[in-house]
């Protein structure tokens, strides 16, 4: 059950690409890092997806919305969700870190800021809004379980913050 | 049936479930939005978790055997969890207490079954080590707030945790199914973990200017199926949909 490398076969790389997070609809699965493998046998292809969080209510979303894009596309598929490696979030793409960022999610920061941030205050994210770093934690929990809740003291914008999972 | 393996499994995976569903308990109702959301972010991550163990076990247990009704069909005996997931949420100490005292446990054990020579059980320990980190992180900030905070708040994060500490000792309690699995190399030799686990808790406790409990006498059973009277009630919240609407499914 473990794979080193992402392996995506080229035909199916942009049927997978058009799926979206059901969660952050802006940005596509392949740009989440989700999709470990997707591998075509004859008519059936099988794809190897990874949960960001065990808990993620997203996956099972993201399992039925690949069979239907593929299904679309004339393929049949089989789904397999696998546990290792184990997702990191730099698995997200720069594109789509570029894609939070626009849609108001600050993308996550090293594993050491993202401690001095979450635990000791410091202000190192920036406002998804206005870019200005004077920025305060809310909340060390957000909306899903991946995110952490900011506030801009400048412009006042809420808003989440993809923690680093690595 | 690996009957040894299953019953592992269901001892760390009842831990989760257990708890999991005393920090659900809070939804909606925490002390503050943020520790509401928090608390039940956690129990989010726990639930995946448990998932991820059950689906294992009932695949070893053969016979068309759900996860569904290995959480939520078995009798109060035949759950494995220890006694402190169970314990109420009396108020936010005792919440912060009994998270706090799990969470140190939960990640020196993680880190270890990373290590077990069964693949899925060293595969779901790196997963879910990622987020108990951030648990970890979460119930430490909160004792030292609670603890270096007002002098009620020290009063009554002491208290909770002088409550809970009795708890604390059947976390490195094995039972024969763990020793058969610690030989197989798939277990974790846990009382190797103690000396670790609590001197990482006085350093925190310290730091918080709290006092280490100085309790010597310590409850266990929970382990063996012998819970306190809470685990009841807990366990007919959790069950009432599969008792009321047999075999529904979401």
């Amino acid at each position: 059950m473990t794979i080193t490398e992402q392996h995506i076969d080229k035909e199916l790389f942009p049927i997978l690409e058009k799926v979206s997070d059901p969660e952050i609809p802006v940005l596509s699965i392949m740009e989440m890092g989700v999709v470990r493998s997707a591998i075509l046998e004859k008519n059936m292809a099988k794809v190897q997806i990874t949960p960001t969080y065990s808990g993620c209510p997203a996956m099972d979303v993201i399992g039925d919305d690949i069979k239907k894009a593929l299904s679309d596309a004339g393929y049949t598929s089989e789904i397999e969700l696998i546990l290792a490696p184990a997702w990191t979030t730099d698995w997200i793409t720069p594109k789509g870190r570029r894609a939070l960022e626009k849609y108001g999610i600050a993308a996550p920061l090293s594993p050491k800021a993202d401690k001095d941030v979450l635990l000791h205050g410091k202000q190192m994210v920036k406002c998804t809004n206005c870019s200005s770093q004077n920025t305060r934690l809310v909340s060390q929990f957000g909306s899903t379980a991946c995110k952490a809740q900011f506030q801009c003291n400048d412009c006042q914008e809420p808003f989440d913050y993809f923690k680093c999972l690595k | 049936m690996k009957e040894n393996l299953y019953k592992y499994i269901l001892g760390i995976a009842d831990n989760s479930l257990v708890l999991g569903q005393r920090l659900g308990e809070l939804c909606g109702h925490g002390p503050s939005l943020e520790t509401d959301i928090a608390c039940t972010n956690i129990s989010l991550d726990l639930f995946g978790q448990v998932r991820s163990y059950y689906q294992y076990a009932a695949k070893i247990k053969g016979n068309n055997a759900t996860e569904d009704q290995i959480a939520f069909l078995r009798k109060e005996r035949e759950y494995l969890n220890v006694l402190l997931v169970e314990q109420p949420n009396t108020d936010f100490a005792y919440t912060i207490g009994r998270q706090f005292l799990f969470d140190i446990y939960h990640f020196l054990f993680l880190t270890e079954l990373q290590k077990s020579h069964d693949l899925n059980l060293a595969a779901i320990a790196k997963k879910s080590l990622k987020e108990v980190s951030y648990h970890r992180r979460f119930s430490s900030d909160w004792i030292k707030r609670l603890g270096d905070g007002t002098e009620e708040s020290k009063r009554r994060i002491q208290e909770a945790l002088d409550s809970l500490w009795t708890y604390t000792d059947e976390l490195f309690h094995q039972t024969e199914a763990d020793k058969i699995m610690v030989s197989k190399n798939i277990g974790v030799d846990t009382p190797t973990l103690k000396e670790t686990y609590y001197t990482e808790v006085q350093t925190i406790l310290s730091e918080s200017t709290l006092e280490i409990p100085e309790s010597k006498w310590f409850q266990k059973g929970g382990k063996d199926g012998i819970h306190t009277e809470h685990m009841g009630y807990l366990l007919s919240d959790l069950q009432y949909m599969q008792r009321t609407y047999p075999n529904m499914e979401w």
